[in-house]
């Protein structure tokens, strides 16, 4: 533990326990065969990883990491990662059943991400792009310090080069353990936002499941063009706390990407194959 | 004045020993005489006994205190700093919310847009302003009337006071955070001075939503947070009655964000709170503001959204590894 509080922030190591319950919790996609979450049916994990992690049998769209998505909805071989030296701290000295700072350590060691977005420059169908994805799997996609910077830097980055922003956001919401600084996160890319908007380029959100909280209402929800994947946990609050609130249960598909499409909350729903022909028709007749 | 009829249980032993006092003083009748030896004691030891409970509140203490039913609201507000107040309703494509207030007025003599979430003093009032929780339509208002501010040059002066946005099946329908994440877009590009006061609850994005300012300044006993301590408790502790913890976990008092450099100055409260001495508070709001106001009307539009953006732009600390 020491080694943390040196000058430059060093990994402990993890014990392999917790590596593995910290891999297999998000994707359960660890051995050959894989269980689909919606039809129950085991499946053989190559031919789910072929379909995008789309199930062949349902057509249910599980968990696609962040670095699986980019490359292959990016042109081949064109994304550049930025901002990867960016590491988070522990501003609060947080602590609730784990200090904040442990978590993180184990979460970076066993996913091997400092934090959870990734972001970069690349191609889409020949367009340039400055594109980010969050990291799922990391403390549930939250908005930290970290997450917020780089979303930032995604703007500035299309501002400086006048091209398009795509952000592929999945996130929980603001990441409690960093306090208010996550939550000043939310003005901060808003603000970044509204000075891309001044280069006349397009930024197009893509929802994931699940953008609520925070993310869904911030930059998520600033696109100039929203997609969602399908049946996608959309929404500001969750859907217990809303349950709490108005004690009466919710209706089947609320807050659903169907649903926001009925709402007029979203602009299209697009099945994962057909993401990256979408994307490149939109940049193409957006500039 | 008179002791207020909510006590919360801190403040109770000081409200009871007043409460004596009050009895005393109306015992002797105005003449000086038999009580006031024992008069002037007892005062004394309420002095002593409101500093040894102020001195050292606990932050779960100032989250009570910062939601205290007699705690000056946005209209009260109003009333005791501002004149000619005219109110806007709605948000010209669904409905009028309540939960938040907002129009022109003026400070000084001076032209100026106010906002600021409203809560409810008892249960008929809060079914009308939904406890301060507002809609989307509360928050699409509020840009609508920061938008007029721009056009006509004003500035906008925001109080927040809010739970939160409210999560409910409604608000999600009519998109919720579409509307909040709209404000922070427009509220980060206005070209007039804006400066937003904490005046009770600052409760996530749902305060956020009007408090994109260029100084953001909070009352003492103000909080202002990304999460509810008994939420954070619940996610957290899987348990709602360490909301204690969970509110010194998140160091959400005024005391908290100054240190941590996010908000720019703490309005100093009348002794025993802000519910004590409603028009002291105001007087306390109104120095600090028209001294923030004053040196942002030296600025032009331009300047006015680049120092927002800085402010913001330099918030959330990470390190550089290798
Ligand atoms: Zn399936």
């Amino acid at each position: 533990m020491a080694t943390w509080f040196s000058k430059k922030p060093r990994i402990a190591p993890v014990k392999p326990e917790e590596v593995d319950s910290l891999r297999q919790q998000p994707s359960r996609m660890q051995g050959l065969w894989a269980k689909c979450e919606e039809c129950n049916e085991i499946i053989y994990r190559a031919e789910i990883e072929k379909n995008l992690n789309v199930c062949p049998l349902c057509g249910h769209h599980m968990l696609w990491p962040a670095r699986a998505r980019l490359q292959a909805l990016l042109d081949e071989g064109t994304f550049e990662e930025s901002d990867r030296e960016l590491e988070p701290t522990d501003p609060l000295g947080f602590t609730d059943s784990k200090r904040y700072r442990d978590r993180l350590r184990v979460t970076r060691r066993a996913l091997d991400e400092n934090d959870a977005f990734v972001g970069g420059i690349g191609h889409i169908e020949g367009h340039p792009v400055s594109v980010g994805a969050f990291v799922f799997e990391f403390m549930g996609g939250s908005m930290g310090s970290v997450v917020g910077e780089k979303v930032t830097r995604l703007f500035e980055r299309a501002t400086e080069r006048r091209c398009a922003a795509v952000v592929f956001s999945a996130s929980g919401g603001a990441r409690m353990q960093e306090g208010i600084f996550s939550l000043m996160q939310m003005a901060k890319t808003a603000a970044a936002i509204a000075r891309f908007r001044e280069v006349k380029k397009p930024y197009i959100s893509v929802m994931l499941h699940p953008t609520t909280g925070g993310v869904a209402a911030s930059f998520a929800w600033l696109g100039d063009v929203i997609l969602a994947e399908p049946k996608a946990l959309i929404g500001f609050a969750g859907p217990r706390v809303i349950e709490q609130t108005i004690r009466q249960k919710l209706p089947d598909g609320f807050q659903r990407s169907e649903f926001l499409l009925e709402h007029g909350m979203v602009d299209a729903i697009v099945p994962r194959k057909d993401l990256r022909a979408k994307l490149g028709a939109l940049l193409g007749l957006m500039g | 004045m008179a002791a207020p009829s909510f006590a919360l249980d801190f403040e109770r032993p000081l409200l009871e020993l007043e409460r004596k006092i009050d009895e005393l003083k109306s015992l002797s009748g105005g003449a000086p005489g038999d009580f006031s030896a024992e008069i002037q004691k007892l005062e004394k030891k309420a002095r002593r006994l409101q500093s040894e409970i102020f001195s050292d509140l606990s932050r779960w203490q100032v989250t009570q205190l910062s939601r205290h039913p007699q705690r000056p609201y946005f209209l009260d507000y109003v009333q005791l700093l501002f004149t000619d107040f005219f109110e806007l309703a709605g948000d010209r494509s669904y409905g009028e919310d309540p939960s938040i207030v907002g129009g022109w007025a003026r400070l000084d003599g001076r032209p100026v847009m106010l906002l600021g979430h409203q809560k409810g003093r008892n249960t008929k009032e809060n079914m009308v302003r939904n406890f301060g929780m507002p809609r989307p339509e509360g928050y699409r208002k509020a840009r609508r009337l920061m938008e007029l501010a721009d056009r006509f040059g004003r500035p906008v002066l925001t109080f927040v006071d809010t739970p939160g946005a409210y999560p409910g099946i409604g608000a999600e329908e009519r998109g919720q955070a579409e509307a909040i994440a709209v404000n922070l877009e427009v509220m980060s590009r206005l070209h007039v001075p804006v400066v937003s006061v904490v005046i009770g609850e600052g409760g996530s994005g749902g305060a956020l939503a009007i408090a994109v300012a260029n100084r953001v300044l909070m009352l003492e006993n103000s909080i202002y947070s990304v999460i509810s301590p008994e939420s954070c408790s619940s996610i957290l502790y899987r348990d709602t009655t360490k909301a204690e913890k969970a509110a010194d976990a998140l160091k959400l008092t005024a005391r908290d964000l100054l240190e941590l450099e996010v908000v720019d100055e703490l309005v100093p409260e009348p002794d025993g709170g802000a519910h004590r001495d409603p028009a002291r508070a105001a007087e306390a709001v109104g120095r600090v503001l028209r001294k923030h106001l004053q040196a942002l009307l030296a600025m032009d539009g331009p300047a006015l959204v680049e120092d927002r953006y800085r402010k913001f732009r330099a918030m959330g600390p990470f390190t550089l590894g290798g």
